[in-house]
């Protein structure tokens, strides 16, 4: 996996509330059985007619949110399904932090696994940070994970929590799958136990 | 000891290796597979020389893509690219050695209709499946629960997830429900209350008397939205009802094994006093038939209701409501039961059973739908769609003009050949109104399956109990 360390650049301001998984990535694209290429549809029927030409209107078609790498959306983002294509689609069209008021529990786990930082933060900061992000091309943002600090185009400083595990893996881009197999002693354990204790599972 | 709650004692019974910081290691009794979200999975094993550590745990079958018409086995009936996710599921199923219901098994279904059916999903078990509506298996005491496709790989080649626990929840449905009220409708008005983000973050014991009273048919359609909620898991404590539906299933103990299984099911409760982080409680007489007006499924109302106008919300929700009723196509201060339907889908995992579907034959038998009207009726799995046969339901539902189909996920999430048109207007026992969902500019309005039979029948939104 890509670490993450520090990024600074633009952010999108997206504050329409409960974008889900299939506004991310529509089901049409989910028939492909790699984890690459999905960026050319991220946001597709909202960010292009039928015909393929794009909906002007749409953030990330705007000339200044073209290159956007963060994202700054309304409430409870990525709900719906579990789709880890939407933090495919999304990584790779580029935009490697999401910040919303809260994110859908599947979807947030999903982001660490692939190399994106979601941010929670309180409406006033996340506000606060809408208002940054809709100034455009010029108002770029630095997210620094190892201070746990956003800093906005002002130089205003938004700290953020995130779990230490999950910061140590995207520091150092760890594969937790290698990690959990560091462990495989106590799996071994444990499975001999339960299934002593509860045959039947 | 102190209480705990019925979350508490699974992931209790769960954690193979604790961290210092509280990030676990939780143990996975059933690894449920499909054909969308695994093929990268298997393929990362394959790249770092893995094997599935668990394959008698670890149980596929194919039903997001296949198509749910009559003579499927002609594969030109898929699009190419379906073809090959189905066909990739086939190999992987044979080459890692899992269980495996083939799409022409008579087992074949919905992976969540289908693990229940075959007892793969038993009390106090962990279950988890790259789908979000894993939540379905909460209904037998089981913690459920969606993952992504790095975490499918992971439990393939750990039996187990990283995981951090959530807090407790619980939804309370007092009394008894009215008639015409059902399982969708509860779950749908919880979801109406606390939004599709007030369960974020916490695990659901749903319990009340009109959980209790709930077959396990209802039970599953409860918990099956638990995560349109938000919540990770939806819970309901094991009883008679829930041995009775287990007893005798393929994969279900036996003999001795049952004794002790059930002995240790009975422990499953939450203990007098344990605490609970957050409490909703709804009057179960208080329910009335649901549907939803606009994409997202926290847009509930009952259907006695109106269209509401964005002026009633508040924050970021009057945008959203705006967006939603402009591509919903819909004038607030409308008649909920003046909307206009063209099509009606029942089936998908949270109202593809049998009881689902015995609901429906209730209402329209010796009835015709709606002239003009596409209805069509998927079952969860092939085992439902035979005991439908069997009932007699099947001639019921062809006789009041309804397509019969085969078993899949069909038009619930449109990624098969079943899809609405640009526009067209769905009453749909699903669980997501989504934008797009059923299809491109397609329209979902969710309600249970006897709300969306008597639409059939009307070719408007109606409320029930006026044709009961």
């Amino acid at each position: 996996m890509e670490k993450f360390e520090k990024l600074q650049g633009i952010a999108a301001p997206m504050p329409l509330v409960n974008i889900d998984t299939d506004m991310i990535i529509p089901k049409v694209f989910l028939k492909s059985i790699k984890r690459t290429g999905f960026g050319a549809n991220l946001f597709d029927e909202m960010r292009f007619n039928r015909d393929g030409t794009e909906i002007p209107d749409f953030v990330l078609n705007k000339p200044q949110y073209r290159d956007a790498e963060i994202l700054v959306a309304g409430d409870n983002f990525g709900c719906g399904s579990s789709r880890e294509h939407a933090p495919w689609a999304i990584a790779d069209f580029g935009i490697k932090c999401v910040v919303s008021t809260s994110f859908a529990d599947i979807f947030f786990n999903n982001c660490f696994k692939n190399g994106i930082l979601p941010v929670v933060l309180p409406q006033e900061q996340v506000d606060l940070l809408m208002k940054d992000a809709e100034k455009g091309a010029n108002a770029r943002m630095t997210v620094d994970l190892e201070a746990q600090e956003i800093t906005t185009s002002d130089g205003d400083v938004i700290p953020f929590e995130v779990d230490a595990f999950k910061k140590h893996c995207l520091l150092n881009g760890l594969d937790d799958i290698g990690l959990t197999m560091e462990k495989a002693d106590a799996i071994d354990t444990f499975e001999a136990q339960a299934s002593a204790a509860r045959p039947w599972a | 000891m102190s209480p705990k709650t019925l979350y508490d004692k699974i992931w209790d019974a769960h954690v193979a290796h604790e961290a210092d910081d509280g990030t676990c290691l939780l143990y996975i009794d059933r690894h449920l597979v499909h054909e969308v979200t695994s093929p990268q999975a298997f393929e990362g094993l394959r790249m770092n020389g893995r094997s599935v550590r668990a394959p008698e745990k670890t149980i596929a079958v194919p039903d997001h893509n296949v198509p749910t018409t009559m003579g499927r086995e002609d594969v030109t009936q898929m699009t190419e690219d379906s073809r090959i996710q189905v066909a990739a599921l086939d190999t992987n199923a044979k080459e890692f050695g899992i269980h495996y219901y083939p799409m022409n098994d008579v087992r074949q279904g919905i992976v969540h209709i289908v693990g229940p059916e075959q007892g793969w999903t038993l009390p106090g078990m962990t279950v988890v499946c790259g789908d979000s509506h894993t939540a379905t298996h909460g209904a037998f005491g089981a913690l459920a629960h969606g993952i992504g496709t790095s975490e499918v790989e992971h439990v393939l080649a750990t039996q187990t997830l990283i995981q951090k626990k959530s807090k407790n929840m619980k939804v309370e449905i007092t009394g008894k429900l009215k008639p015409g009220v059902t399982a969708k409708d509860i779950t749908l008005a919880v979801i109406g209350e606390t939004g599709t983000a007030g369960g974020t973050g916490y695990v659901i014991e749903y319990c009340g008397e009109a959980i209790r009273d709930l077959s396990m048919e209802g039970r599953m359609t409860v918990c099956n939205m638990a995560i349109e909620g938000g919540a990770r898991a939806g819970l309901i404590a094991p009883d008679e009802t829930t041995y009775a539906y287990c007893k005798g299933r393929a994969h279900a103990p036996k003999g001795g094994a049952w004794e002790q299984a059930v002995e240790y099911w009975k422990t499953l409760f939450t203990d007098e006093g344990a605490h609970f982080d957050k409490v909703v409680t709804l009057k179960g007489e208080d329910i009335q038939p649901v549907v939803t007006w606009g994409t997202s499924p926290e847009d509930v109302l009952p259907i006695t209701g109106v269209v509401p106008s964005p002026e009633d919300f508040e924050g970021g929700k009057v945008e959203a409501a705006r967006r939603s009723l402009d591509y919903m196509g819909l004038t607030p201060g409308q008649k909920l039961t003046d909307i206009e339907i063209d099509t009606v889908f029942i089936g998908s995992c949270t109202n593809g059973r049998i009881e689902d579907f015995r609901a429906v034959a209730e209402v329209v038998k010796g009835k015709k739908i709606k002239d003009g009207m596409r209805a069509m009726i998927v079952p969860g799995s092939g085992l439902v769609r035979a005991q439908a046969e069997e009932e007699g339901l099947a001639d019921i539902f062809r006789e009041a003009g309804f397509e019969w189909r085969l078993a899949g996920c069909s038009m619930c999430l449109a990624m098969n050949p079943d899809q609405l048109s640009e526009g067209e207007r769905c009453a749909a026992t699903s669980n997501r109104n989504f934008e797009g969902r059923q299809g491109y500019k397609g329209r979902t309005h969710l309600v249970s399956p006897a709300m969306a039979a008597a639409a059939a029948l009307t070719g408007k939104l109606t409320d029930i109990r006026e044709l009961m």
